[in-house]
């Protein structure tokens, strides 16, 4: 058994994003027909690992990576998906890569279906083979076949439920002869519970027909119930790799999240006295991917609450609803005062104030001057800015003022940039996060929400930020609810943690909670 | 339970656009006086006529990009074909073949070219293809207008203008004028039925179903649905779009010598700039739409519109004592259908949008229920 | 030490091929095309000071409408190739001024307070319209255009028009295609504090008016609601998370564009000396739209500046290509090179990758 040649061999494998380390080591094996589960949280490597695995552009464009991909013992360098998907890799995505109005048949042999010839073609070339369709039919009926679950192979996917979608899916990798392994990617997220039950039972028969599985979720307990192995990452290393059988959810948790010491912050403060500043009840969010369902809350004055869980979960619905960004129900009292839902403007009339995650999507005018980005959400709502002729009739823009608080947010937060008047666009993402904070500061707001403050940006500029965030908050008596997939971030600042999972609010804990008690709390309501 | 919805009435909703036709049409006949032969007449002329043009625009939309507005490129690349035919003296059924075969090369350079262009704006084709068709009718009357002479030998005095260079503001193709319609035409009542006119459509009909279940034309099916998809899946996204509009201009420019050759003469410096948006108007008024259009809409859309076209000046007349009056509603009513046509398909991109935000918000007011 | 003179002169080669991409390269084309127009006037026999004159007079009519172009592309409704809707109201105003009566300066006032309402009625519309169909509005402006267009043509022949200048003299009904605008407003802005130097004539009253108009548009830009609206253009999501209401910034842009094509139309008319009725604005978009273009606008970026330069640049290129031309090959190609020049303008702004949010 143990000489036998693994399908899959990762050896040594390491990754950097500019000069910025996400895998270091990795090492695994995976044999014919064997299921490895791959958990961690979000950010520990698991995705860039399986985008080198694939052969991902995005790779390659970043520098490449070092180490060795070994397939039935032999060195294979991928240039692009379709050189994996030749060498037997299939890979089913989190986001469906399915045409809404095509059959579940045509999408499952989309551009790989069976051809005939015909009179045109033999003029016009091989383009115009007809497809033929009997025996597009037969290899659909035979992928679908190799699942537990029937699908209607006729069916338009843009009519079929969610779930059979994800089978459509599973069923195009099936369909390849070529296929040895196949890596799911969080596949049951959006099945129903009796859907997840025959998936897994259908990764059990592939397995039985020699097909590897990669099998990446959050959800534990399918990994337990279904996978041989279980590998662990945590900030780009495997830390564990275990049997199955040697594992439980508990465990798996730990090993997740790691260290299990308690923090020894001594600023934390949680006065039991202080009063409630923000109290959201049954709150509702139709953010996709980010669905919020019936969350309570209530929000200490002078606290930073940071919200964690994992990616897709809801904790970025919370900022987005509550802003108005995307449609909400619920209730939110601010200070007593009812907010309304689904109007920007009254938020922000309210001294709410809101640094998004998407920071070139919501938070920046990419096109426009550094002073414009800082000054335009003040002097919208807060009219400062602006010099009043003729009784107030006409408002004018001070440019002077503008330029003025632009320095002095360029000061106080190290912005780099060449000017007051450099564009947006032209920063960095550690610089451009320290723009849209500045935005929010400069409404001065009496509470504030910070979405992901600190993703995408290199370490220097992250403590930055993380420091920015503390001083206004202990300094102004800003309270803040900061959003982050980095536990050890929020554990850092954070007062108190709540955690969101599967849309609702898990558990809130100190700060100085032990990293196993968060852990555990995120992967509980998984959806 | 919104599913026990009136059959009946949602027909008529999925089918507004020609029903109101049928309605006007209705109403404008027994005003304008005409007699049903010779209505009849006229439809089967202009249904040979113009058919081929309109089927040139189906496959663009299947490729998802939209009314091609840049179906004018073909019809100048018939044009020109017709042009050096004519001055060459090759007349009949022979000098219409041949201008089919000159035609074919410019409008595959032509064609590539919008193509390319429009790859480079994806997302708004339509406005972009509409632009190019200016643009390149700049360049037509370059050629035509002072290349053709001096460049390009021009020898007929009758097709060039007194100047010495250029061509005239219209070439007559008396010598061609409907042997194509008149070869094994027959005559039933009062209408003639230009056989073999109707045979090329057919053939064209026939070769669009085929496509249909071809390889290259599942790709363009892909592509028009999903770019990204269809780029994952190895489909050359961009090459199968040019291949799209290479294909329709090319049919753009045979179907441009049918008509021509029905016309008896080309309006050298105008024949072709109308011929784009009264093609997409027809098919408009058969039902179809941005994304969707069928051979069946194409020739619903060319009897109603052409009837209507027909009706129009006349009624119009008898009504207001004004015969412009109907020419302008025509010109209206083409306009106005694509921009109804257009409005409609915005509108409805962005309804579904907010209609998947909504059935989210009901699934997830139930689960707040519970 | 040397080191840094070459990094000083790469410095200065890197600018300046900057500065053409940033000017981009059809522009420079143009720019470079008439300047060799304007040296070879005078060889051609060309008189230097009428050509100018020319295309002063030329500026002056279309400058306004170009300026239309301007609170559109701010807003990121993009080019206004729904011009002649606010055509149509300015007709309104002329068409109305002159059968109540109005005669000289007045008449052209009261043609701009009649238009106004119709302006706004229209614009009103288009601008909801507009806001239904984000992402597709120039598709449908220009058939929006196109379709206002061919029913004023109706229009034009059943409304009771009575006044003996502007109806067909034999059925005593339906307006002319084209009416003379002598004893009514025919050059009154042009003619107001007019500069006559040899051959060289300035329309002064047309120059200042639209300097008035355009310092207002600049104005504008310069107080809250105009700052709005170039954030709304920027970037709309960042624009409605800072509290402003997208669709009404959006609104109050198409009814300001709307109300200065109008205002454009009878500008352009005073200069022109005739009010072109039935498919006379149909073809008034492109010539505005690549106008601004051409003067350095893409389709979510245009200033007053790109306006002025643009206007001058196309208008130029206008008057003098015929003269010019003709003088040198004996052949009038200036129509095609107008087609070509700016129909492959706007297509190049259309085609460049910049901006394809959808």
């Amino acid at each position: 058994m143990s000489n036998e040649i693994p399908l899959l061999e990762i050896r040594g494998v390491k990754k950097d994003f500019f000069g910025n380390r996400v895998l270091n080591d990795i090492n695994f094996t995976l044999k014919k027909g064997g299921i490895l589960g791959l958990v961690g949280e979000n950010g520990a490597g698991k995705s860039t690992l399986m985008k080198i695995l694939f052969g991902m552009n995005v790779i390659r464009e970043t520098g490449g990576y070092e180490g060795d991909i070994l397939i039935n013992g032999e060195e294979v360098n991928f240039l692009t998906p379709f050189d994996a998907l030749e060498a037997g890799i299939g890979m089913v995505h989190q986001e469906f890569s399915l045409i809404p109005g095509f059959t579940a048949t045509e999408n499952i042999l989309l551009n790989r279906e069976p051809l005939k010839k015909n009179v045109l073609s033999e003029i016009f070339g091989d383009r115009l083979d007809k497809l033929d369709t009997s025996e597009m039919n037969r290899q659909s009926e035979r992928a679908i076949g190799k699942m537990s679950v029937h699908i209607d192979a006729k069916m338009v996917i843009s009519s079929m439920p969610v779930g059979h979608k994800q089978f459509t899916e599973i069923a195009r990798e099936l369909s390849k002869e070529q296929l040895k392994l196949l890596i799911l990617d969080e596949p049951t997220a959006v099945l129903t519970e009796k859907e997840a039950a025959a998936l897994l039972d259908s990764i059990r028969s592939m397995a039985a027909q020699g097909i590897a599985v990669i099998f990446i979720t959050h959800r534990l307990h399918e990994i337990l119930g279904v996978c041989d192995r279980v590998v662990v990452m945590r900030d780009g290393a495997v830390v564990r790799d275990a049997l199955a059988k040697d594992a439980d959810v508990q465990k798996i948790t730990r090993w997740m999240v790691g260290r299990s010491v308690q923090s020894s912050r001594e600023d934390v403060k949680i006065g039991p006295n202080k009063k409630t500043i923000m109290s959201i009840r049954k709150l509702w969010v139709d953010m996709p991917g980010e669905a919020v369902r019936n969350v309570d809350i209530d929000v200490v004055e002078g606290e930073i609450l940071g919200i964690g869980g994992l990616a897709g979960q809801g904790k970025l619905g919370i900022p987005n609803g509550v802003m108005g960004l995307y449609h909400a129900g619920g209730t939110v009292e601010f200070d007593r005062q009812p907010i309304p839902l689904d109007s920007p403007r009254k938020c922000l009339d309210c001294s709410l104030a809101f640094v998004s995650e998407d920071r070139r999507g919501v938070g920046l005018l990419l096109d426009e001057t550094l002073e414009w980005n800082i000054a335009f959400p003040a002097m919208q709502i807060q009219n400062k800015f602006l010099k009043k002729y003729f009784g107030g009739l006409i408002s004018w823009r001070d440019e002077k003022a503008i330029r003025e608080i632009t320095k002095r947010y360029i000061n106080e937060l190290q912005i780099k940039c060449t000017s007051t008047k450099q564009k947006a666009k032209e920063l960095s993402g550690g610089n451009q996060q320290k723009v849209c904070l500045a935005k929010a500061f400069a409404l001065q707001p009496k509470f504030l929400f910070v979405s992901e403050p600190t993703r995408g940006i290199d370490v220097g500029a992250k403590s930055l930020v993380l420091s920015a965030l503390r001083k206004f908050n202990r300094e102004n008596g800003v309270t803040i609810m900061m959003i982050s997939s980095e536990l050890e971030e929020l554990r850092m600042i954070c007062d108190r943690i709540a955690i969101v999972s599967g849309g609702k609010i898990a558990g809130i804990l100190p700060a100085t909670e032990s990293s196993e008690s968060f852990g555990l709390l995120m992967v509980s309501q998984v959806i | 339970m919104k599913s026990k919805k009136n059959p009946f009435l949602e027909l008529i909703q999925n089918n507004s656009v020609p029903i109101m036709f049928i309605i006007i049409c209705a109403v404008c006949i027994p005003i304008s006086g005409f007699s049903p032969g010779y209505l009849l007449n006229e439809i089967i002329t202009r249904m040979g006529r113009n058919t081929f043009l309109i089927l040139s625009l189906l496959i663009p939309i299947m490729a998802g990009m939209g009314l091609n507005f840049g179906m004018t490129l073909g019809a100048m690349a018939g044009q020109i074909a017709l042009i050096l035919v004519a001055d060459w003296q090759i007349w009949g059924i022979p000098g219409i073949i041949l201008a089919m075969i000159i035609s074919i090369p410019i409008s595959l350079l032509l064609g590539l070219f919008c193509g390319k262009m429009l790859n480079m704006a994806k997302g708004r084709e339509m406005i972009t293809s509409y632009i190019i068709s200016y643009f390149i009718n700049g360049l037509y009357q370059l050629v035509v207008l002072y290349m053709m002479g001096p460049i390009i030998p021009i020898i007929h005095t009758s097709i060039k203008l007194p100047r010495g260079y250029g061509i005239r503001n219209t070439v007559s193709l008396l010598n061609m004028r409907q042997h194509l319609d008149n070869l094994l035409a027959i005559r039933i009542g009062g209408a003639k039925i230009p056989v073999l006119t109707f045979l090329v459509i057919a053939m064209l009909c026939l070769f669009i179903i085929l496509f249909r279940k071809t390889k290259l034309g599942q790709d363009m099916r892909a592509v028009g649905q999903d770019m990204d998809v269809a780029r994952n899946a190895g489909i050359k996204v961009e090459r199968t779009r040019i291949v799209s509009i290479i294909m329709s201009t090319v049919f753009a420019g045979l179907g441009m010598i049918i008509y021509l050759q029905n016309m008896g003469n080309i309006a050298t410096y105008s024949s072709h700039s109308q011929i784009g948006m009264f093609c997409i108007a027809a098919l408009l008024v058969g039902g179809a739409s941005v994304e969707r259009a069928s051979i069946g809409n194409v020739f619903l859309g060319v009897t109603l519109f052409h009837l209507m076209f027909i009706v129009a000046p006349s009624t119009g007349a008898k009504i207001t004592g004004d015969s412009m009056i109907g020419e302008y509603f025509r010109v209206f009513v083409s306009y106005g259908i694509i921009t109804v046509a257009l409005v409609m398909y915005e509108a409805k991109k962005r309804m579904a949008k907010s209609k998947a935000g909504k059935m989210l918000e009901d699934a997830q007011g139930k689960g707040e229920g519970n | 030490m040397d080191k840094t003179g070459n990094e000083a002169t790469i410095g200065i080669n890197t600018k300046f091929l900057e500065f053409i991409r940033g000017f981009g390269l059809p522009r420079f084309i143009i720019a470079g095309f008439l300047l060799i127009l304007f040296i070879m006037a005078p060889f051609v026999g060309a008189d230097f000071a009428t050509q100018i004159t020319n295309t002063i007079n030329r500026f002056s009519w279309n400058a306004v409408m170009v300026l239309a172009m301007v609170p559109m592309v701010h807003s990121g409704c993009g080019l206004n190739f729904g011009l002649p809707l606010g055509i149509i109201s300015g007709l309104l105003g002329a068409t109305l001024s002159i059968e109540f009566g109005f005669t000289g300066a007045t008449s052209f006032v009261m043609a701009a307070a009649i238009a106004t309402p119709f302006a706004l009625l229209l614009g009103g519309g288009y601008g909801w319209l507009l806001n239904k169909i984000k992402g597709g509005e120039m598709m449908i402006a220009t058939y929006v255009g196109f379709s206002s267009v061919s029913l004023m043509c109706m229009m034009w022949l059943l409304l009771p028009y009575r006044s003996p200048t502007m109806v067909w003299g034999m059925a005593g009904k339906g307006l002319r295609t084209t009416i003379s605008l002598e004893g009514f407003y025919d050059k009154v802005l042009a003619n107001f504090l007019r500069i006559n130097i040899g051959n060289l004539s300035i329309p002064v009253g047309s120059l200042l008016f639209f300097a008035t108009l355009a310092f207002l548009m600049w104005s504008f830009l310069h107080t809250k609601t105009g700052t709005a609206m170039t954030a709304v253009g920027s970037n709309p999501v960042f624009a409605r998370a800072s509290g402003i209401n997208v669709d009404k910034m959006r609104a109050l842009s198409v009814l300001m564009s709307t109300w200065l094509s109008a205002i454009g139309i009878l500008v352009y008319e005073q200069g022109f000396g005739f009010i072109q009725l039935y498919m006379g604005p149909f073809f008034m978009a492109l010539p505005a739209v690549s106008a601004i273009l051409i003067g350095g606008a893409s389709v979510n970026k245009a200033s007053i500046a790109n306006v002025v330069i643009g206007t001058f640049l196309f208008q130029g290129l206008v008057t003098m290509t015929p003269t010019v031309m003709n003088s040198m090959i004996h052949m009038d190609m200036s129509e095609v090179i107008r087609v070509v020049v700016s129909n492959g303008m706007i297509l190049y702004a259309l085609t460049r990758k910049t901006e394809a949010k959808t």
